[in-house]
């Protein structure tokens, strides 16, 4: 149990790591400075809850690993993030696509962990959903703004959107860790949130005038550990960087 | 600190004779410490040498994102990392608020945002210099931020209303920076050898640019004398640099790290340190485009203002589309 608990806090802990590493090499370079504000601030939630997920990971390991153990010393085959998230940030519309389709299903699946039977899950759904809340909301209206916009941005938007899709899929893949999370009351069975993450799409999308493509083809190993990127070694390179070069040291 | 050199009338102060009356008034109420506000009358040379210290410094807080932002993907705990995000946060914040004040003088963002695109005006010089190693993202919280506070604590009392307000808010924050870059200064200095060697090298390269930081000595200076007047600027660059330089040699000492300046000395008469000057020729190299970073900073900037032309009209045209169908449906 303790082993499939700790996979899973894995896999939301490292969805949050990446793809905060992701936003915040925006800092500085965003279209507008309101933009650089609220992307700092989206990496900075992920980040946050990057430390809770992790740490609540390392506790249940029990092996006296902590959250910057698992973020710094890990090699790219023990991430557990979906190919989604590690995939480079592209224009400023892949990257709000990107965070969109990332945030829709997050506020769905934090909603329904709020529920858990493991309290130390339930709490730190219940703080994290209220930043993604807001998340979504933002994404979501940027999506918007620039599919329904100009020619251009609705163009760009489209790529965006034909690009990612086929990374949606793999939120939504079941396994033996998941089954196991169903049974225990822990965590929902992620194909259950489709049909309203789903909705949610079509909601969105139809707003910004975008056209969901109609093949559900899913690129997956990201969450299983089966295959990545080749994008995560990169990203890992950077990130673990100092932590390699110095062991032991303190920061 | 992050206006240097700006330049006011360039015709010194006029003598109360040589006043209009609407000059008199206002001078007297600026000796009276009453805030001007927006739609006050001022004298033109008030208001454009504040767009250029106001837009000069709103300008500091953007690039001043780049250095840092360098080391938010490479920073070594999650701690840390969350940290320098909210702090690259908050001076993107900083720049909105000044903008913001800045407007309040009839110049729009976008234009100051031309104006420092085009080389026209300028940001401050320290960031223009590279961060290294994580040892520099220390020294940039201690030394920079320490020596933007000491400008701009003054500066809360300044005479324009909308830029001492600004500047209430923006300091309570920079304290929150100075702290956390000398914590990270106190676990390098008492890390590691390579992380003591890191923490020295970084104070060596920091400590003159942060000096340069509050300019060349402006005792003779016309601009600089009509600024303190008018309350745009509330003490000489050599006054905070003397602040700047007894306030940190100790913090240095404690660090056990050494200050790189043979000639640093305590003057018992003076109740300050005697140090040497920096390298004025460097300065004017580095105000120039000559310094290290120039080319990387100002290209940075361009880059995300070109290749963002696409979102801000996106949103713009999306902006129009539903203000229309509003009226449409009315």
């Amino acid at each position: 149990m303790s082993a499939d608990l700790f996979e899973f806090l894995c896999r939301m802990g490292d969805n949050c790591l990446i793809l905060g590493h992701r936003v915040s090499e925006w800092c500085g370079h965003a279209p507008v400075l309101e933009e650089d504000i609220a992307l700092a601030n989206t990496a900075l939630d992920l980040i946050g809850q990057t430390q809770l997920w992790l740490g609540l990971a390392g506790e249940v390991e029990g092996k006296g690993r902590s959250a910057d153990d698992l973020a710094f010393l890990r090699d790219a085959w023990d991430f557990r993030n979906v190919l989604l998230v590690e995939l480079p940030n592209g224009d400023f519309g892949q990257t709000l696509m990107r965070q969109f389709l990332f945030d829709a299903w997050q506020e769905l699946m934090l909603s329904a962990l709020t529920q858990s039977s493991e309290p130390r899950v339930a709490e730190i759904a219940q703080k994290a959903v209220k930043e993604v809340a807001y998340h979504v909301e933002r994404s979501g209206d940027t999506v918007i703004g620039l599919g329904d916009g100009s020619a251009e941005s609705h163009a760009r938007m489209q790529a965006a959107l034909d690009l990612l899709y086929p990374y949606v899929g793999e939120l939504f893949e079941s396994d033996a860790v998941d089954q196991a999370m169903v049974k225990a009351g822990i965590a929902p069975d992620p194909e259950s949130l489709r049909a309203a993450y789903d909705a949610k799409l079509a909601q969105v999308m139809g707003e910004a005038t975008l056209t969901l493509p109609d093949d559900r083809f899913a690129h997956k190993g990201g969450r299983t550990g089966r295959m990545h990127t080749e994008h995560l070694g990169h990203i890992l390179t950077e990130m673990q960087w100092l932590q390699r070069a110095y062991p032991g040291a303190s920061w | 600190m992050y206006a240097q050199m700006v330049k006011s009338t360039g015709e010194g102060v006029k003598s109360r004779e040589e006043m209009s009356p609407e000059e008199a008034v206002f001078q007297d109420r600026i000796d009276a410490d009453v805030k001007i506000e927006p739609k006050d009358w001022m004298p033109e040379g008030y208001r454009k040498t504040l767009i250029r210290q106001i837009g000069q410094h709103a300008h500091s807080e953007i690039v001043g994102q780049l250095p840092e932002g360098n080391w938010i993907t490479r920073a070594p705990t999650l701690e840390r990392k969350a940290i320098l995000l909210a702090k690259v946060q908050d001076e993107a914040g900083h720049g909105l608020y000044l903008y913001c004040a800045a407007e309040t003088l009839g110049v729009t963002r976008d234009d100051l945002t031309e104006q420092l695109l085009s080389g026209k005006m300028k940001y401050s010089s320290i960031f223009n210099y590279p961060t290294l190693t994580w040892a520099d993202i220390g020294a940039v919280g201690w030394l920079v931020d320490g020596a933007a506070i000491m400008n701009q604590v003054p500066l809360q009392r300044t005479s324009f209303g909308p830029y001492s307000r600004a500047m209430i808010r923006i300091c309570k924050e920079e304290s929150f920076h100075q702290r956390q870059g000398y914590d990270i200064m106190m676990k390098m200095a008492k890390g590691t050898e390579a992380q003591k060697r890191m923490a020295q090298d970084a104070l060596n390269r920091f400590w003159y640019p942060s000096l340069m930081m509050f300019g060349p000595s402006d005792k003779d200076s016309v601009h600089s004398a009509q600024s303190l007047a008018w309350k745009i600027k509330i003490d000489t660059n050599d006054e905070l640099r003397q602040k700047f330089v007894d306030q940190t040699v100790p913090q240095a000492e404690y660090l056990g790290l050494t200050v790189p300046d043979e000639n640093l000395k305590w003057n018992e008469e003076k109740g300050g340190y005697d140090f040497s000057e920096p390298d004025w020729a460097e300065f004017f190299d580095v105000v120039k485009g000559n310094g290290p970073c120039n080319k990387d900073r100002l290209e940075a900037r361009i880059k995300a203002w070109d290749e963002g032309a696409w979102v801000r009209d996106g949103l713009l045209a999306h902006a129009e589309k539903r203000a229309a169908r509003k009226v449409a449906a009315e």
